[in-house]
């Protein structure tokens, strides 16, 4: 009996909360057709904003997965002083506001910021252009691979990777052939929330890039624009694909999952 | 408090746990459940305290059917294998769980805990939590728990199964002295034939579900109604369709028409008892258990022909 | 080894360092008055208010979801699971924009809460929801159902049970899901500048604030009010860290 209360308490509550709102956005996106959908996702500002979202992701993933599985290595496997501090480091990005991420760009990379001098000196522009909007991207999502892959080196031991190197394998092929298998879907889940929240980011693209429409605007950027700019049909549109990208993403991430959420 | 299961049949899936099994525990007895694991023996522990609901069959406790009643109607007292014990309460708050639900006052509650730690040797670690404690204070922690209720049944389940041998040893022969003392009717599972030959009243031998036999240590061992009680309660040498215990083969130097002949394989020397391996006329291996006095008046020599006469064997009706 | 730390200080900890001095750059006289600027301080005030109400329903609904994926068993349950973590899948702006369809002035239910400190707090419930939920979950698994029978056998009933033996072993869980929506939500800004409307002391959240002063051109207000954030979030933190490790302390025996 109490059963019943608890099923209805938690899933009317999920349903107010997430399912109604997402569904409702796809049914009014199509809701005049499938035509003024398409076209307001094929615009050239709007492929233009899918290309630059989808290239920061090409760069930032990348880069994050590497640092993550190397910054888990040395938390894990290594001794030095201040590995609490790097641990701390490390997390701080899900503490911050996008905004206050964004902030804090925008002071070094600024023309009044710290680095502003010796980057106007050789012509390089950071905010407001392409650099500035991976930089921060690669901060808000960068815990992400890290996070995922300390728990199972931990659970895995050392013993195997001993083992190895006793038959005679080297650093690289014990990385190689022992530690990266045993990590992998660790690795796997980690790049997937990365993914996401690359795609997804909008606090601090928002401060950093100036949302000039077709040269830095991301997709985020573009829903905030055209809904400001009463396009609701190109807010809306833009927003199914997010949210498609963002049903994609959760699928992958169950498969990565490890099972057993639910019994 | 006698307990009488009649009929009990519980299904987990398609596996049958308990299939048609009876069992009568007579009041204040110290009962064994014994058998291999998957019998069935916890599953009918826990049909009797309420823990699983069998498909069919009746538990009656002192004469009343319970069979519909849960768990925490029946007043059974119950000790698990890995102690349950709960982890975020002291060993103190833990031991007066169940006088707190009833509600009793505060110091009666405080007198009876004090009372059970004493009993249970344990009174010096009342404020600690459980995982300061070892494993064998930890499961008499918890038995101090089930009897703070004054249960009228108490049920244990592999109690020492998690401990090592030694603690084993010494807590069964405590927990036969405090029934003793105590005489609240006792059912205890285990695996082990010599755990419950050692201090069960009565035996109850289970497989597949299903009872086996059912009696005194003495009986189950002398008197084994199949081939698997006889081979589960102690060692067995299998000649053919006869069944006989290592100690009944007896060994000769000389044949004296009643023997068979037989080759030794090896001698092992085994503290105060020597197993002699045997191979028979007829290929057949064997073993004989003989005292130290025995072997070194027959000296057998590993090779050599020694003869060969069962004193006592059993044998079984048909396959089982 | 090297390049890690390299990589790990040019990214986080360089902007913040930029970010504390900024901060100071006015001098005292100078933060003191970004912080106590009455607009700062009702943004502050409402953000810190929404977060702890959204905490509180957070630790309550969350618990019941956990459950409910754990030790229920009903058709979908595993399509149920797999959305629980849209929050974390779904960019910020579009969860604003979808409670906005559906709870604004266009909205087919005709409640409207645009514009409204309601509108906060459902951004806010949104993008926390997951949290509570993840930590509850993997605890609410690996609880030994034996010290639920143990406390049946001894007489206790379902209520009972939840209240002496299965809450206090989740509540440390509780706590760690609730600091990590804390944080979240104190510095929240995508799913919130769509449908609050962001009306300054009324509907004005600290981020919200905080990007207005960097589009003034008063970066080191903004600066100021950041550091402030990041200072209670920290100290709220530090001390749910502890609570934490005072209610598992006799797992340290």
């Amino acid at each position: 009996m109490h059963k019943w209360v608890l099923r209805f308490l938690g899933l009317s509550y999920l349903g107010v909360l997430l399912a109604a709102p997402v569904g409702l956005v796809f049914w009014r996106t199509f809701e005049h057709g499938f035509g003024p959908a398409w076209d307001a996702v094929t615009t050239p500002d709007a492929k233009h904003a899918l290309t630059l979202t989808v290239l920061i992701a090409a760069i930032v993933v990348p880069a994050n997965t590497v640092f993550g599985v190397i910054c888990a290595l040395a938390i894990v496997r290594r001794r030095f002083p201040g590995k609490g501090l790097v641990n701390a480091l490390v997390d701080l990005p899900l503490a911050l506001s996008p905004v206050v991420v964004g902030l804090a760009f925008l002071l070094l990379y600024s023309r009044n910021g710290w680095f502003g001098n010796w980057l106007t000196d050789h012509g390089i522009q950071v905010v407001f252009a392409l650099p500035g909007m991976i930089l921060v991207t690669i901060f808000v999502s960068l815990p992400f691979v890290v996070r995922e892959v300390v728990p199972v080196l931990r659970e895995i031991g050392i013993e195997q990777e001993q083992a190895a190197a006793t038959l005679g394998a080297s650093p690289f092929q014990t990385f190689r052939r022992v530690t990266l298998p045993a990590i992998r879907w660790a690795i796997g889940y980690g790049v997937v929330l990365t993914m996401a929240r690359s795609l997804g980011e909008f606090g601090a693209v928002s401060v950093v890039s100036g949302h000039i429409v077709g040269k830095t605007e991301t997709m985020t950027l573009q829903v905030q624009d055209r809904f400001q700019a009463f396009d609701y049909v190109g807010a809306y549109a833009g927003s199914v694909v997010l949210a498609l990208l963002a049903i994609g993403t959760l699928l992958v991430m169950s498969l990565f999952k490890p099972k057993e959420a639910t019994r | 408090m006698a307990i009488i299961g009649r009929s009990l049949t519980k299904r987990f899936g398609s596996f049958a746990a308990l299939d048609d099994v009876s069992i009568e525990v007579p009041a204040g007895s110290l009962t064994a459940l014994l058998g291999p694991s998957g019998s069935g023996k916890s599953t009918l522990l826990r049909v009797i305290a309420g823990l699983e609901r069998p498909e069919a069959g009746t538990v009656e406790l002192d004469g009343v059917d319970v069979s519909g009643q849960a768990a925490q109607k029946r007043g059974v007292g119950f000790v698990f294998q890995h102690y349950a014990a709960f982890k975020h309460m002291t060993v103190r708050e833990n031991v007066a769980f169940g006088l707190r639900v009833r509600k009793r006052p505060r110091d009666e509650i405080r007198r009876r805990v004090d009372e059970l730690l004493e009993l249970v040797q344990i009174a010096g670690w009342a404020d600690n939590y459980p995982a300061q404690l070892s494993g064998g204070q930890r499961q008499r922690m918890a038995l101090a728990r089930a009897l703070a209720v004054e249960p009228k049944v108490l049920l244990l389940d592999e109690p020492f199964g998690a401990l090592d041998a030694r603690v084993r040893k010494d807590l069964r022969l405590w927990l036969r002295r405090l029934h003793d003392e105590m005489h609240v009717t006792t059912i205890f599972v285990t695996h082990d034939q010599e755990e419950a030959m050692e201090i069960a009243d009565q035996i109850v031998l289970m497989n597949h579900g299903r009872v086996e036999q059912v009696g005194g240590p003495r009986d189950l061992y002398e008197e084994p109604a199949n081939e698997f009680v006889m081979s589960f309660v102690g060692p067995v040498n299998r000649l053919g369709d006869s069944f006989v215990r290592p100690h009944d083969l007896e060994l000769r130097n000389e044949p004296n028409g009643k023997t068979t002949p037989g080759t030794v394989e090896r001698v092992v020397h085994l503290g105060f008892e020597v197993r002699v391996e045997l191979v028979l006329e007829d290929g057949r291996e064997a073993w004989a258990q003989v005292t130290r006095e025995e072997a070194d008046e027959l000296n057998l020599t590993a090779g050599g022909t020694v003869f060969v006469r069962p004193r006592r064997t059993r044998v079984f009706e048909s396959a089982n | 080894m090297g390049l890690a730390t390299a990589y790990l200080s040019l990214i986080v900890l360089l902007p913040l360092a930029a970010l504390v001095w900024k901060a100071g750059q006015g001098g005292r006289t100078g933060f003191w008055a970004a912080v106590s600027d009455p607009q700062a301080v009702s943004a502050l005030k409402l953000t810190l208010t929404v977060s702890v109400a959204v905490c509180l329903i957070n630790a309550v609904m969350g618990t019941i979801v956990a459950w409910i994926l754990v030790r229920d068993r009903f058709v979908g349950q595993g399509v149920v699971n797999a959305i629980v973590d849209l929050p974390f899948a779904l960019p910020t702006i579009v969860a604003g924009l979808t409670l906005l369809a559906l709870y604004g002035p266009n909205g087919p239910v005709g409640v409207n809460v645009a514009f409204s400190r309601a509108a906060v707090l459902l951004a806010l419930l949104f993008v926390t929801l997951p949290f509570v939920i993840r930590t509850v979950q993997p605890v609410l698994l690996e609880l030994d159902r034996e010290m639920e029978e143990a406390a049946a056998s001894l007489g206790a009933g379902p209520i009972l049970r939840f209240r002496h033996v299965v809450f206090p072993n989740l509540f440390p869980a509780i706590l760690s899901g609730v600091a990590l929506a804390f944080a979240r939500a104190i510095g929240e800004f995508g799913s919130v500048v769509l449908i609050s409307g962001n009306l300054p002391f009324k509907t004005e959240v600290a981020s919200v604030f905080i990007f207005g002063r960097i589009e003034s051109g008063d970066p080191s207000g903004a600066a100021a009010v950041s550091v402030v954030i990041l200072l209670i979030s920290f100290g709220v933190l530090l001390g749910i860290g502890a609570l934490r490790r005072w209610t598992t302390r006799h797992d340290r025996a």
